[in-house]
């Protein structure tokens, strides 16, 4: 990164491809089934220069090489059955998120940092789920804000006794915000603090230390200074034991994605995205190679981040990234998948049988977390199956994962989309369901029917199944996209996220859901209140000389 | 444990012989504390006579009243300065409005921060200083460490009467946290990094008292004009008794001297350490060690918890009555020098942000007077090709923006090999340590000091020279 403005006034692009060899603030080292990965951050090396990274708290920059730490180990180092997350500072073990940062920062910026820090968190998360990644927050010093909300998405938190270090989440106390990175949520529903306790917790600024913190369930454990290097050891010993067996697999390297910008937009090798500034849109097409590649999970594996299929979506995930981040301004994404829908259904089908490939399961499950990330994404998202494109199987997905689905129902035209095992199960959403189970809340024995129609279908069926929103022929397609891209652009962006929020994610909540919904909503509300921003709010205040001036009145 | 004699045991002006909650308190505590002197005080001399002050009471008659005491019975007090009726908060958001009475709920933790940090330091220097009185080089010197050790105690037992009366059922456990933190121990150390290097010489010894005690005293001005009443007074009286810790450190480095310039002027062809005392140039090596090791003990030259603590009127400036005319501390900037992308920088930064830096200033400027003083020694010894100073302010600093840099003693920058190849010219050596440490022997006859350090000019509370200080 070299931006030196702030993110909204350049067009400076971010880097989320750093190896571990080129991180700045993070150390990590591997042993064996263990890696120890060190918050070691620099405080002058921040993404921007009028504020300081003290107390190793972190700004995008840090939050970018944390995500590439947990991805690289996955990839390359699946031998590694627990990460040790601690710090390298003496008595504090991360700040949280820089507060002049956050205070100097864009209001769209701040929601777009706190998502991209939670879909990371979620992502450690995930690892322990499915990859058998463990994670020991080893809580060398002081946990506060974002620094405790990370040690939240460990396994386990071991926290140093030494009568002094504690946990805290003081952003209501001090800067009249909410901890944005799922703090609160994760206290109450994934450690079941009682919410009396919790209560207390979230409004002392300074925490609870040691003892009362392990007995209030904010952590698993504490253990003395002179017991520590002994006690961090023995807990990751035990989450190593507790893991699976590790196949003894080599890694694969991770090339970085390259992705070259100019006036047209951002270009790939395999996905390109053309901005239209004028009309706020971006059309991104995903281009399916003419054959299907390796036939076995060897196969993809000797590819490794060469392979056509995890490439693409790692193109497309950075995409993503760098539209959310730079283009604020576009306001809806048009999807195109272009090709063979055979090379799909035969990729797909490698992925069903290599399902217990530790290279292919990751794989799997990074695509998982694209597919999450295209849920997530606060922009309209329109799905456009016109001739050529092969919405199928996994990307099938993708239009699934758009607020709507255009669809051209030509016979003079056809049009190929299909479904494959990889529409059952192995993508859910945040609510836990699929995104068939989503579309089809109210009647669930569509999703039995459409899995049971694996293979190619034809425009026609695919209408039939519901897989269209609309489905024009030849002659109204080209206006019908206009005008709803047209329309689309002169709606109000708020209005359109809160909308697009509520409708995405019918069904279940779950932690996830609860995280992005329900926290990430409050606190995007309190992020805009004169009592956080105003010129005499908390979070405004917050460092400065003044003191808040709140405004009492209860909404 | 059964009713104890609160008014004789404990001599006290905050009418403790009514205070039901106080005494509850204090039944749990004062037997752990005394648990804890008799573990991690001046352990081997629990059974001996010292001729010690003690404060009975605030008034001119009271607060030092003189006489032998086993220092486990030392009558520890809780002394606060006298009430000023209708007392007003004198800076700050809060300026003009009443004095707190009583903890106001918004800066409830922040106050209690306050006060366990600055608790926390007073035991620490009892466990630092714990095994010198085996090397003290007069009975003199051995009763006067022993004073500020137990007068270190009370300013624990000061600050504990705060947590205990205004912090509920938390500020009964920090107090308790209070005895558990240790000097230097690995598993619970002292919060301040300062307060766990041990103090093994008694240059060492004088120095802190010199120049660590001088921070306590500036930590009490800025806290003695705290809105929150209670902590005004008691850190008001703390004053009256912090004055004598430093008369130790500054007059005991002064006796240092003038021995040395003695044998300098005995024999000036020789090195002075071939006659046993510590030569001008270690002496300084140790100044700027504890100086600059205490000049962290102010925190970041830009600070928001220091804007926190003016703004809400809980901790002030030194004199903050006395020297300023304004008091919010608003709409004014400091200028302050910090390093940013490898150079200094000289920024504008609001005032309140900078009143750590403030404070530094003018404890900085009160050092000069003690280092002043040591050069009229010189002076009086004819003393010519040497001169005390302080170092810069940027110099040996682990904490705040010079933290993990490195600067020579005028505060010019160097990169990390040259301060490995220069520190020794700056800051003692081991081998300066090794021949300090062999100078440390027991001198413990009435009367007589140590070969290394003159007598001082007259002993305690006029009592002669030759006085037994301490019944061994």
């Amino acid at each position: 990164m070299t931006a030196t403005e702030t993110p909204a006034a350049s067009l400076a692009h971010y880097d989320f491809h750093r190896r571990p060899e080129d991180f700045v603030h993070w150390q990590l080292d591997v042993d064996g089934p263990i890696a120890t990965l060190r918050m070691n951050v620099q405080e002058d090396r921040g993404l921007h220069d009028h504020y300081r990274l003290k107390l190793n708290s972190y700004d995008l920059g840090v939050d970018i090489e944390l995500a590439a730490a947990y991805q690289h180990l996955r990839f390359e180092h699946p031998e590694v059955r627990c990460v040790v997350l601690t710090g390298n500072l003496d008595r504090v073990f991360c700040a949280g998120a820089n507060i002049v940062m956050l205070r100097t920062s864009p209001h769209a910026f701040k929601v777009n940092f706190c998502k991209y820090t939670n879909e990371t968190r979620l992502y450690i998360e995930d690892a322990s789920d499915h990859s058998g990644l463990k994670t020991l927050a080893a809580l060398n010093g002081t946990a506060s804000g974002g620094g405790y909300e990370l040690a939240l998405a460990a396994d386990r938190i071991l926290l140093v006794d030494d009568r002094n270090s504690a946990v805290s989440l003081p952003e209501l106390p001090l800067l009249g915000v909410l901890p944005g990175t799922g703090g609160l949520t994760r206290v109450v529903d994934k450690r079941m603090v009682r919410r009396d306790l919790a209560d207390v917790f979230c409004t002392i600024a300074e925490g609870i230390k040691g003892k009362r913190a392990a007995k209030w369930d904010l952590v698993d454990g504490v253990a003395p200074l002179s017991k520590w290097d002994d006690a961090v050891s023995e807990a990751a010993k035990e989450l190593v034991a507790a893991s699976e067996t590790p196949t003894g697999a080599e890694g694969v390297r991770l090339e970085p994605v390259a992705p070259r910008f100019d006036e047209e937009g951002i270009h790939y090798d395999l996905v390109d995205v053309a901005i239209d500034g004028a009309a706020r849109t971006a059309a991104i097409t995903l281009q399916l190679p003419d054959d299907v590649g390796p036939k076995s999970a060897a196969d993809a594996r000797a590819q490794g981040s060469g392979w056509w299929f995890f490439k693409l979506f790692r193109e497309l995930d950075d995409a993503l990234l760098h539209l959310r981040l730079e283009y604020l301004d576009i306001g809806t994404i048009t999807l195109r998948v272009v090709g063979d829908p055979a090379v799909v259904t035969a990729v797909d089908a490698l992925l069903a049988d290599a399902a217990d490939d530790w290279f292919v399961r990751e794989v799997r499950l990074f695509v998982k977390r694209v597919l999450k990330r295209v849920d997530l994404t606060a922009r309209s998202v329109f799905a456009i199956a016109d001739e050529g494109t092969a919405f199928a199987g996994t990307f099938l997905e993708l239009a699934l994962a758009a607020d709507r689905i255009y669809l051209l129902n030509d016979p003079d035209q056809p049009v190929s989309m299909g479904v494959t095992a990889m529409n059952g199960g192995p993508f859910p959403m945040s609510n836990g369901l699929t995104r068939l189970q989503t579309r089809f809340l109210g009647d669930p024995s569509r999703v039995d029917e459409i899995l049971g129609e694996a293979g190619v279908l034809d425009a026609e069926r695919a209408d039939e199944l519901g897989l269209a929103t609309v489905a024009p022929d030849g002659i109204d397609w080209e206006d019908d996209i206009r005008i709803a891209l047209e329309e689309r652009a002169s709606f109000s962006p708020d209005a359109l996220t809160g909308l697009e929020a509520n409708l995405r994610f019918a069904g279940p909540e779950t932690l996830e859901t609860k995280i992005f919904g329900r926290l990430s909503a409050w606190q995007n509300w309190i992020f805009q209140r004169p009592n956080a921003v105003g010129k005499r709010g908390a979070l405004q205040c917050y460092g400065t000389p003044n003191r808040p001036e709140l405004d009492f009145t209860r909404t | 444990m059964t009713a104890i004699d609160y008014e004789s045991k404990i001599p006290n002006n905050v009418d403790l012989s009514s205070d039901r909650r106080l005494q509850r308190a204090l039944e749990h505590w004062l037997p752990q504390y005394i648990d804890w002197w008799k573990e991690m005080g001046p352990t081997d001399f629990n059974n001996n006579d010292v001729y010690l002050r003690t404060a009975v009471s605030v008034d001119s008659d009271g607060w030092a009243q003189f006489g032998y005491v086993k220092m486990p019975e030392y009558r520890w007090g809780i002394f606060l300065a006298d009430r000023e009726k209708d007392r007003k908060i004198g800076f700050g958001d809060h300026l003009g409005e009443d004095a707190w009475q009583q903890v106001p709920g918004e800066y409830r933790n922040w106050l209690r921060r306050i006060i366990v940090t600055q608790a926390d330091t007073e035991p620490a220097s009892v466990e630092q200083q714990r095994m010198l009185a085996h090397t003290a080089p007069s009975l003199y010197d051995m009763r006067n460490l022993f004073q500020v050790n137990v007068e270190e105690g009370r300013h624990l037992w000061a600050m504990v009467y705060l947590l205990q009366t205004y912090f509920g059922k938390d500020g009964r456990e920090e107090a308790e946290e209070l005895l558990e933190r240790r000097s230097g121990n690995p598993d619970h150390p002292r919060i301040l990094g300062t307060f766990n290097e041990p103090i093994t010489s008694w240059l060492d010894f004088f120095c802190f008292t010199m120049f660590t005690d001088r921070d306590g005293k500036f930590q009490l001005l800025s806290l003695a004009e705290s809105g929150f009443d209670p902590l005004a007074r008691t850190c008001r009286f703390m004053l009256t008794e912090e004055a004598h810790h430093m008369f130790v450190g500054q007059t005991g480095v002064g006796r240092i001297i003038e021995r040395a310039t003695q044998i300098m002027n005995e024999h000036p062809k020789d090195d002075p350490r071939k006659h046993g005392v510590i030569d001008l140039p270690t002496i300084q090596k140790y100044i700027n060690f504890w100086s600059s090791s205490s000049n962290d003990l102010y925190g970041g030259e830009v600070s928001s918890n220091s804007a926190n603590f003016f703004g809400s009127s809980l901790k002030g400036r030194a004199w903050e009555q006395k020297n300023y005319t304004e008091h919010t501390g608003l709409d004014q900037m400091k200028e302050v020098t910090v390093w940013q992308d490898g150079k200094l920088v000289t920024e504008q930064v609001p005032l309140r942000n900078a009143m750590n830096e403030v404070l530094r200033e003018d404890y900085i400027e009160d050092n000069q007077k003690g280092v002043n003083y040591w050069n009229k020694i010189l002076d009086k010894a004819g003393i010519e090709d040497f001169r005390f100073r302080l170092p810069h302010r940027r110099f040996n600093r682990n904490i705040g923006s010079f933290a993990g840099l490195h600067f020579d003693i005028d505060g010019n920058p160097m990169s990390a090999s040259e301060w490995e190849a220069r520190k020794d010219e700056w800051l003692p050596s081991e081998a300066d340590k090794a021949y300090v440490h062999s100078l440390m022997q027991k001198c413990v006859e009435p009367g007589k000091f140590a070969n290394w350090i003159a007598p001082p000019p007259k002993g305690i509370n006029d009592q002669p020279i030759d006085f037994e200080y301490v019944r061994l």
